[in-house]
């Protein structure tokens, strides 16, 4: 019924950095939590409220905590974080390398090509508009995810550190500002993170394999191919 | 249990796989789904493990390396901005003894600071001498391992003024502070010490500091998480190798540095 590409739809750079990516993200965003939890706000003592979060002295459910408690979280926090930006690294090498950012980072001009996206998810619009790998909502999504990690890393180096890498802390506009985009970052990278899954379940389930053996079927399986909006068209087309 | 089944499940997958040479869309889902989940939940039992506790306990260590090259090569001043606010009584206090630690001159004499250990001069100063040289004020932020931080003006000695006048020896890579506060104490990596804006404080935002801000003398820098900053302070003692702390022997780390 299917016949394979010939090379991967993902590098296996690409697969293995996704992976050890979700692994280190979740247990980033976690332990973030549990040290979060310790002091929920952000207002600095004796400065009054803190304009830009409305639920300040809110704490994260513990189930979406790890590490046990706050010595622990930070432990985890301190010694993922080199997971999560070695596998970085990485990984933007090889998107700079191999020329791959070009599928990933939207155009001046993708803006039209996500309103033509939207309308089709819509229904509006009848049949898939023609992409390259990623569509023109995915470009903007995953692109703002490496951003949103990109701050992340400097966010908290400026937490982090704040007197011995205070340039950066001043930068951010000072450490409850600081921890303020480390907890937006997280925020947003979670919200998308949340979206990307349920895109890949409901639209594109083929991605998971092109993910992990690299293994895709562009004429059968890609949304495209399939007309597919979230929760129809999920099966593989037949051959006419 | 759990983890039986989705072993199981996962080889039985893999033998419909073996068996009809390619995977329905159904086996396909499934095997991914639980490749996804078994891995997870054998992780959920791995984090409180012995490897997974060494490995923490060799981040921290190569952290520190991090951290103190850091200490080294940056210019780290924490002056406060003009205009920010001191967080005045808003400045949190606490204390590890059941009741707050208060130095009563009638039943333990005066209080005195002992400075000793690894040094060529020792000694002990009385409360008047440790005002006399307080001459330094500053204000700093002050950041909690909570993750919150509180800006406060302090008073104090500098401690490089302290180190002068005891002389340490050349192996004194390490200082304790300890305190009558049940016997709190953190010890501080030398370098720390040495920075500029650490002090011997005796008042905090112009008078001297009451007794739930660790009176009658502390240490303070910005340098250090809240937790290394002894109140209540009697004795600094400068060592050869570092003896631990109150906080850094319950599991947060050694090092809290900034």
């Amino acid at each position: 019924m299917t016949t394979p590409s010939a090379s991967p739809r993902h590098h296996p750079i690409a697969r293995a950095t996704h992976w050890i990516s979700a692994i280190a993200v979740t247990v980033m965003a976690m332990s973030g939590l549990r040290i979060f939890n310790a002091f929920p706000a952000f207002s600095p003592k004796g400065a009054g409220a803190w304009p830009w979060w409305p639920f300040e002295g809110m704490r994260a459910p513990a189930w979406a905590t790890f590490g046990g408690w706050l010595g622990g979280a930070r432990h985890w926090h301190f010694a993922m974080m080199w997971v999560l930006v070695i596998n970085a690294l990485v990984y933007l090498v090889h998107l700079y390398h191999r020329g791959r950012w070009r599928t990933i980072v939207p155009r001046v001009n993708t803006w039209r090509d996500a309103i033509e996206m939207a309308r089709f998810y819509l229904f509006v619009r009848k049949d898939h508009p023609i992409q390259g790998k990623h569509n023109a909502l995915q470009q903007y999504a995953y692109t703002t995810m490496l951003a949103c990690g990109a701050l992340l890393v400097v966010s908290g180096l400026a937490i982090w550190k704040p007197v011995t890498l205070g340039w950066i802390t001043r930068l951010l506009g000072g450490y409850a500002y600081a921890r303020w985009w480390h907890f937006s970052a997280m925020l947003l990278l979670a919200l998308l993170v949340l979206v990307h899954v349920i895109m890949v379940f409901t639209v594109d389930p083929y991605a998971i394999r092109a993910m992990t053996t690299g293994k895709y079927d562009d004429e059968h399986w890609s949304p495209e191919a399939r007309n597919a909006r979230p929760l129809f068209n999920l099966w593989p087309r037949k051959d006419q | 249990m759990v983890k039986r089944i989705l072993t199981q499940r996962v080889e039985q997958a893999a033998e419909q796989l073996r068996e009809s040479g390619a995977l329905d869309r159904r086996g396909f889902m499934r095997l991914m789904s639980l490749g996804v989940v078994a891995p997870l939940v054998t992780a959920c039992g791995l984090p409180g493990s012995e490897g997974a506790q060494r490995l923490l306990k060799s981040a921290e260590k190569n952290n520190e390396r991090l951290e103190r090259w850091l200490l080294k090569t940056a210019n780290a001043s924490d002056r406060v901005p003009r205009g920010v606010p001191i967080a005045g009584n808003a400045f949190p206090s606490y204390f590890v003894s059941r009741q707050m630690p208060v130095w009563d001159a009638a039943t333990m004499g005066n209080w005195t600071l002992t400075v000793d250990g690894a040094v060529q001069a020792p000694r002990t100063f009385t409360w008047d001498e440790v005002r006399r040289l307080s001459t330094r004020s500053h204000t700093v932020q002050h950041y909690c391992v909570e993750g919150w931080n509180a800006a406060a003006q302090f008073q104090g000695i500098p401690f490089t003024q302290l180190a002068r006048l005891v002389k340490p020896t050349a192996d004194a890579g390490f200082v304790d502070f300890s305190s009558f506060d049940s016997g709190y104490h953190e010890s501080w990596d030398v370098e720390s010490t040495m920075h500029p804006q650490t002090l011997v404080v005796v008042a905090k935002d112009g008078q001297a500091l009451s007794p739930a801000y660790g009176a009658p003398a502390r240490v303070h820098s910005p340098i250090k998480l809240g937790y290394k900053n002894t109140k209540y302070l009697t004795r600094i003692t400068f060592m050869s190798a570092p003896n631990g702390g109150y906080w850094s022997s319950k599991g947060y780390e050694w090092f809290g540095g900034t």
